[in-house]
């Protein structure tokens, strides 16, 4: 059985960008690590000479006309903003 | 006896002959919606007043050249499905006051064709899961059990469906999400081929898997539906620029001399003697129609199940990382900073089964784990594409049980991600090779619980999936047994 630690999971956690406590921290470690153990069964197969597949249809580069077209009105894209100022989404500090 | 107890065909007569208007309909909906959701919850937002503004609006056209192919007809819209100024959440906190400022390209597609949207549908959260416990805002009741659960994540539209409130629903289906919900609640679920439908507007789960469908009380209501909203879309690249057809015609009852393969892993360990059971006995009707059965083999479908939450973990830690509390959606207060208002946001937003996916599949895209998790599963997706693709070149169609067991109970497995999970195994192969499939009702368990028959097609022959289906529907009953609410 492949064993996730805490430790682990909290830094998959900060690279999700997900707060996360001690307590869930060791729920998802059990949790992913049962996960990941049923999942490498893949292993019994040998899969050296197969092409992954990434999409399941033939097709490649799918192009529109290079023509302009207008963008959304600012007031709409601000509609749903939890907060916005002066036209603008408004976020907490970036750099300190 | 209910209006929704007529097909759309004769619904349309009815309103040609006046006997009845779009109105009777739309309220026909709410009333019955008024009467047992309360029970079966399976509606999130109604919209009754534009409803109602709507189907006078089109009473007006009746008997004109240009009434759609679903004049008149209620709809319910699963609530990932992104609907212009009509609240869409996906279930979740995160979303739970986003009100769209555009139609998904179906929600477009379905005002053409002049249906009406009734209101938007519960599901599991960012459609993942299997029971519609991972809704943030409510549990939805099995209506031939209120105990059980109605299956998921498309589990409101295919509860409503079967609860009588609206005779037409949409859902998406990533790994079974249409197809096991049907099954569960008794009535029609196709998940049409990848890029069959438009996925423009559709709140992405795992966009290489995910495709929207119809789901309907019968086999020839489908085939309308896919009708209308299948197709090109320039705002979706993926979307296949493959000619529409009319799949009514298909509908001919005639399957003499098709060919049908039974996998014999789709008969095997983990599915119940009752299922398998119910599924000879479907064969049998098959047989008696005139077509040929034979037992083939799939070998690489016990490895879809791992490959699937491998690869649909890993998209949906890509495509959920827009949901940060910046443009749109839930905003944590008391953040330090920015990261600190990422983290906080998502954490309060997400519930943890969609926190357990974005997790699982950022550990398997991260650095030193791709090649052995991620680039591994899609080497595997190969393999059960090629799968099907042996099986195809001899046979029309691939047939089988939707899901291993019957509707569960409410709370047996949501403790339990694995057993959870492995609700997929029938449905998820499907997905992974990208081809169409159904599943019909086919009678019921010994409790009384609707089970459901899977027929699966080549890439883009929808006809012969519902050819077979609808066959297989009127030589038998099952459709027509309703649940009792």
């Amino acid at each position: 059985m492949t064993k996730i630690t805490t430790d682990e999971v909290k830094h998959v956690a900060h690279l999700a960008r997900l707060s996360i406590t001690e307590e869930e921290a060791a729920k998802f470690a059990d949790q992913l690590g049962a996960i990941i153990t049923f999942a490498e069964q893949l292993n019994e197969l040998d899969t050296d000479h197969v092409e992954p597949t990434t999409h399941v249809l033939e097709m490649k580069n799918i192009m529109r006309e290079d023509k302009s077209v207008d963008g959304l009105p600012r007031e709409k894209v601000l509609k749903n903003a939890p907060d916005h100022q002066d036209g603008q989404v408004k976020v907490p500090t970036i750099l300190e | 006896m209910s209006l929704f107890d007529h097909k759309l065909a004769d619904l349309q007569d009815l309103l040609h002959k006046k006997e009845i208007t779009v109105t009777d309909l739309v309220r026909e909906s709410y009333k019955r919606i008024a009467d047992v959701d309360g029970q079966v919850q399976a509606f999130l937002t109604l919209d009754e007043e534009r409803a109602l503004a709507r189907a006078e609006e089109l009473q007006k056209k009746l008997s004109s050249d240009s009434e759609g192919l679903l004049f008149g007809m209620p709809i319910g819209v699963k609530d990932n499905i992104v609907t212009k100024e009509l609240r869409t959440t996906a279930a979740s906190k995160i979303l739970g006051n986003f009100d769209p400022i555009y139609n998904a390209t179906v929600a477009d597609k379905l005002h053409a064709a002049d249906a009406i949207t009734i209101g938007k549908l519960n599901m599991d959260e960012f459609a993942m899961g299997s029971s519609t416990e991972n809704s943030h805002f409510t549990k939805t009741r099995n209506p031939w059990n209120l105990d059980a659960v109605p299956g998921g994540s498309s589990g409101g539209s295919a509860a409503a469906v079967a609860a009588g409130e609206v005779p037409f629903s949409l859902g998406s289906d990533t790994g079974g999400s249409i197809r096991q919900p049907a099954s569960f609640c008794g009535v029609v679920g196709l998940k049409p081929t990848y890029g069959r439908v438009s996925r423009f507007g559709l709140i992405a789960f795992a966009s290489s898997l995910d495709q929207i469908g119809p789901i309907t009380r019968n086999v020839e209501d489908n085939a309308y539906l896919l009708e209308a909203i299948a197709g090109l879309d320039p705002n979706d690249s993926t979307s296949a620029n493959v000619d529409v057809p009319n799949y009514r015609s298909a509908l001919t009852g005639d399957i003499k001399g098709l060919k049908v393969a039974v996998p014999k892993e789709y008969l095997g360990e983990g599915v119940s003697e009752e299922v398998r059971q119910n599924v000879r006995e479907a064969l049998k009707v098959l047989e008696g129609l005139g077509a040929t059965i034979d037992e083939v083999s799939l070998p690489h479908s016990k490895y879809g199940v791992a490959t699937y939450y491998l690869l649909s973990s890993s998209e949906a830690s890509a495509n959920l990382a827009r949901f940060d509390g910046i443009r749109y959606g839930y905003r944590a207060d008391n953040a330090e900073n920015l990261i600190d208002l990422y983290k906080k946001t998502r954490a309060e937003g997400f519930g943890d089964e969609v926190k357990r996916r974005i997790m699982l599949g950022t550990y398997a895209l991260s650095s030193g784990y791709y090649d052995a998790y991620y680039k591994k599963a899609q080497k595997v997706r190969t393999l059960i594409k090629q799968d099907f693709e042996n099986i195809f070149e001899n046979y029309d169609v691939v047939v089988g049980p939707t899901t291993p067991t019957p509707a569960f109970k409410i709370g047996e497995q949501i403790n339990d991600p694995l057993t959870m999970y492995a609700n997929d195994i029938l449905t998820i192969p499907v997905n992974l090779a990208g081809v169409p499939g159904i599943s019909v009702p086919a009678g019921l368990s010994s409790e009384g619980l609707p089970l459901g028959l899977q027929i699966i097609g080549k890439h883009f022959d929808e006809s012969t999936v519902y050819r077979v289906a609808h066959a297989f529907e009127q030589a038998t009953e099952h459709h027509k047994l309703k649940p009792e609410l």
